[in-house]
C-alpha cells in the first residue's frame, strides 16, 4: 500500500491568506475572535471570528461565484501553486468538506427550484472543479464537524487504494445568521471569547476559514509529514450531545493508532477538538485519558480560529502538520483553569520539542467521532 | 475477497420494496401520510420516529425494512458495523423548515436535523451502530463509487457489514435506496455490483 504524504496546504482566515501567515499569528497569541454588533446576524452583540468580505483583504475570483466557493478557489489556488499537482491529470481527484456551503442563498434568494439546483454542494463542487480542470467528478463530505478529518481519512483510503496518485481537499464554511441563530437556539454559543477545557467555560465561538490539504503518493523533497491512520466512529447514543462516556471517540483513537502502528507513548500532542461547551471538552478528557493519553500534550486552536465547522478539522490539522515541521506547538488560547474531571497536558505558551508523531481528534452532531495521525518522517 | 449485497430495500414513488419485490403502495399519499402509512403497515414500534425530521423518517424506515429479518447483527461487533449514505440535496428539506422557523422563534429541535449525516446518526442509535459512518454528496446515485469504496472499507477491515446507498427527500419527491453488504453468503446474496445497485434503484413502479 502506498504511503501518503502532504506535500501542499493552505489556510484562509482573519488570521491570513497562508499557512504560514495563519502560524505567524497564533506564535504571536494572536486570535482572530472579536466582538460584533451586527443586527444582519443577531439581535445581540456576539464573539466569532469572520472574515471581512468588505476590506480588499479576500480577493474576489469572479462574481459568479459565491463567497463560500470563492473562498475554496483561493485556497486551492494558493495550495496547488505551492505543489507540483496537476488538477487535469486523470490520477488527480478533488474532494470538498463542508457542513452548510451555501445556505445563505436561502436568506437572500426566493425560494425555487433554480435555487435548490444552485444552493446543492455537488454545484459548487462542480463549479470549483471546472475552474481548475479537474477531470474526475469531485466528492463531497458532509458530515458535520468531522467533515474535514473525515475527507482527509477518505483521501489517505484513496491514494492507498490506488486509485489516485494525487489528492487535493479542501474545505470552508460561511457564518451566517442560519449557522449562528441555530447554535444560539442550543445555547452553545459563549457570551465571551470560547475558553477550551477551563473551568468557567460556556460554549463555542464560531468562526469563518477555508482550508486545503493536498495529498500525493509521492513525497516532496521538502515535505516528509505523512498521514499514517485514521478512524471514523459513532456514538449510537445521542444526535446533538456527545456521549457520557467518550468511549467511542476512544475507540476512534485507538483504531488510528493500531492502524499507524503507533503506540500510546509515540504520540506527542493532540489537537484535541476543544470546542469549549462543557460537555465536549468533558467528553474528549475522557477520550483521550481512555487511549491512554492523558500525560500527552493537548491543545484546542478554537480560542484562535473559532469553531469552523467544514473548515475545522482541515485548519487544526494544518497547524498540527505545522508543529511537526516546525517542532512548536501552540498553547490552548482562553483555557485558564483545568475545568474537565480527567485532567490533561494543557499550556497556556508556546511549547517547543522534537515532535514527530500528532493525532489530530474531533467530533460531531450526528454522535460521530473522528481521528487521524500525522507523523514526520 | 467477495463482497455480497445480502439485502436490499426501495422506497420510491409511493411503493417499497425489498429485495426487487414490492411489499406496500400508498400511491395517492402526500409525503407525510405516506412516510406513517410505511410505518404503521410494518408494525414498527420506535416513538422516536415522531420526533425525526422526513430525510431521517426516510431513510430509518428504509434501514429497518432493509435489515428486518435479514440481518444477524449479533454476529458482529457493534465498532465494525458501517454506514455510507448519499444524496444530492444534503438536508435542503429541514434546512427551508429552519429558515423559517427564524424569523420566529429559531427551533432546536429542528436545526438539529439541518445536517444530512443526521440521517446515519437516526440509524445508528436505534441499532447501537458504532462503527465507521460517513455521508457523501454527488448530483445522483453514484453507484460506482459506493460499490469501490464500501468494497474497499470491507477488505481492509474498517468494517465487516456496511449499510450504504442513497436517502433523499425534497419537498415532494423522495427516494430512498439502502444494500446491505457483507462478507457472508446468505440465501438471498447477490455479488456486491454497481449494476445490481442501478437495478434496484430503477425498479419500475407496479400499480397493485
Amino acid at each position: 500500500m502506498s504511503g501518503v504524504y502532504i506535500v501542499s496546504d493552505n489556510i484562509i482566515s482573519p488570521l491570513g491568506l497562508t499557512t504560514a501567515e495563519n502560524f505567524a499569528q497564533l506564535k504571536k497569541g494572536v486570535s482572530g475572535i472579536r466582538q460584533y454588533h451586527d443586527s444582519a446576524f443577531a439581535d445581540q452583540p456576539f464573539y466569532a471570528s469572520l472574515l471581512n468580505y468588505k476590506s480588499s483583504f479576500i480577493p474576489e475570483v469572479d462574481h459568479i461565484y459565491t463567497r463560500f466557493e470563492n473562498l475554496l478557489l483561493l485556497s486551492i489556488k494558493d495550495a496547488l501553486q505551492n505543489s507540483k499537482v496537476d488538477p487535469r491529470d486523470k490520477k488527480t481527484l478533488l474532494i470538498i468538506s463542508s457542513t452548510k456551503g451555501n445556505i445563505s442563498l436561502l436568506e437572500t434568494e426566493m425560494n425555487n427550484s433554480d435555487l435548490h439546483k444552485r444552493i446543492t454542494l455537488s454545484t459548487s463542487a462542480g463549479l470549483v472543479a471546472e475552474y481548475f480542470g479537474f477531470l474526475n467528478q469531485p466528492i463531497v463530505v458532509s458530515n458535520a464537524c468531522i467533515s474535514g478529518i473525515m475527507a482527509i481519512i477518505t483521501g489517505m483510503r484513496l491514494i492507498r487504494y490506488g486509485q489516485y496518485e494525487n489528492i487535493v481537499i479542501t474545505g470552508a464554511d460561511v457564518i451566517t445568521k442560519f449557522i449562528l441563530s441555530g447554535f444560539q437556539s442550543f445555547q452553545a454559543i459563549s457570551p465571551l471569547p470560547c475558553k477550551p477545557f477551563d473551568l468557567d467555560r460556556d460554549g463555542i465561538s464560531l468562526g469563518e476559514g477555508a482550508a486545503t490539504i493536498i495529498l500525493s503518493a509521492k513525497p516532496t523533497q521538502l515535505s516528509g509529514i505523512k498521514v499514517m491512520g485514521g478512524a471514523v466512529t459513532n456514538d449510537a447514543n445521542h444526535l446533538s450531545a456527545p456521549s457520557y462516556t467518550g468511549d467511542e471517540l476512544g475507540q476512534a483513537i485507538t483504531k488510528t493508532l493500531d492502524e499507524a502502528k503507533l503506540t500510546a507513548s509515540t504520540i506527542d500532542f493532540i489537537s484535541a477538538h476543544g470546542t469549549a461547551t462543557v460537555y465536549n471538552d468533558e467528553m474528549e478528557a475522557k477520550a483521550i485519558t481512555s487511549a491512554k493519553l492523558q500525560d500527552v500534550l493537548v491543545n484546542s486552536l478554537k480560542g484562535y480560529f473559532g469553531h469552523t465547522l467544514g473548515a475545522a478539522g482541515l485548519i487544526e490539522s494544518i497547524i498540527s502538520v505545522q508543529s511537526l515541521k516546525e517542532d512548536i506547538v501552540i498553547p490552548t488560547k482562553g483555557f485558564e483553569q483545568m475545568g474537565v474531571t480527567k485532567p490533561l497536558n494543557i499550556h497556556t505558551d508556546l511549547v517547543t520539542g522534537k515532535f514527530k508523531n500528532c493525532l489530530k481528534i474531533g467530533s460531531g452532531f450526528g454522535g460521530c467521532n473522528a481521528a487521524v495521525v500525522f507523523s514526520k518522517d | 475477497m467477495e463482497k455480497y449485497i445480502t439485502s436490499s430495500c426501495l422506497i420510491s414513488k409511493h411503493s417499497v420494496y425489498k429485495n426487487g419485490e414490492i411489499l406496500f403502495a400508498n400511491k395517492d399519499a402526500e409525503v407525510n401520510d405516506f412516510l406513517i402509512s410505511v410505518y404503521k403497515n410494518f408494525n414498527l414500534n420506535y416513538s422516536r420516529f415522531y420526533k425525526m425530521d422526513r430525510l431521517s423518517k426516510l431513510g430509518w424506515l428504509a434501514s429497518e425494512i432493509l435489515l428486518k429479518d435479514s440481518f444477524r447483527k449479533e454476529i458482529y461487533r457493534p465498532e465494525d458495523i458501517g454506514l455510507v449514505l448519499s444524496n444530492a440535496n444534503s438536508s435542503l428539506d429541514t434546512d427551508q423548515k429552519y429558515m423559517a422557523s427564524i424569523h420566529d422563534i429559531p427551533s432546536p429541535a429542528l436545526f438539529v436535523y439541518t445536517l444530512p449525516n443526521i440521517v446515519t446518526g437516526e440509524i445508528c442509535i436505534r441499532n447501537n451502530f458504532k462503527g465507521e459512518n460517513a455521508f457523501f454528496l454527488f448530483n445522483r446515485f453514484n453507484a460506482d463509487f459506493i460499490e469501490n469504496y464500501v468494497a474497499d472499507l470491507l477488505e481492509n477491515g474498517i468494517m465487516e457489514a456496511c449499510i450504504c446507498g442513497w436517502v433523499e427527500l425534497l419537498g415532494n419527491e423522495f427516494i430512498a435506496a439502502l444494500f446491505l453488504v457483507e462478507k457472508l453468503k446468505g440465501n438471498k446474496a447477490v455479488s456486491l455490483s454497481k449494476e445490481y445497485m442501478e437495478k434496484i434503484f430503477k425498479s419500475k413502479n407496479i400499480d397493485l
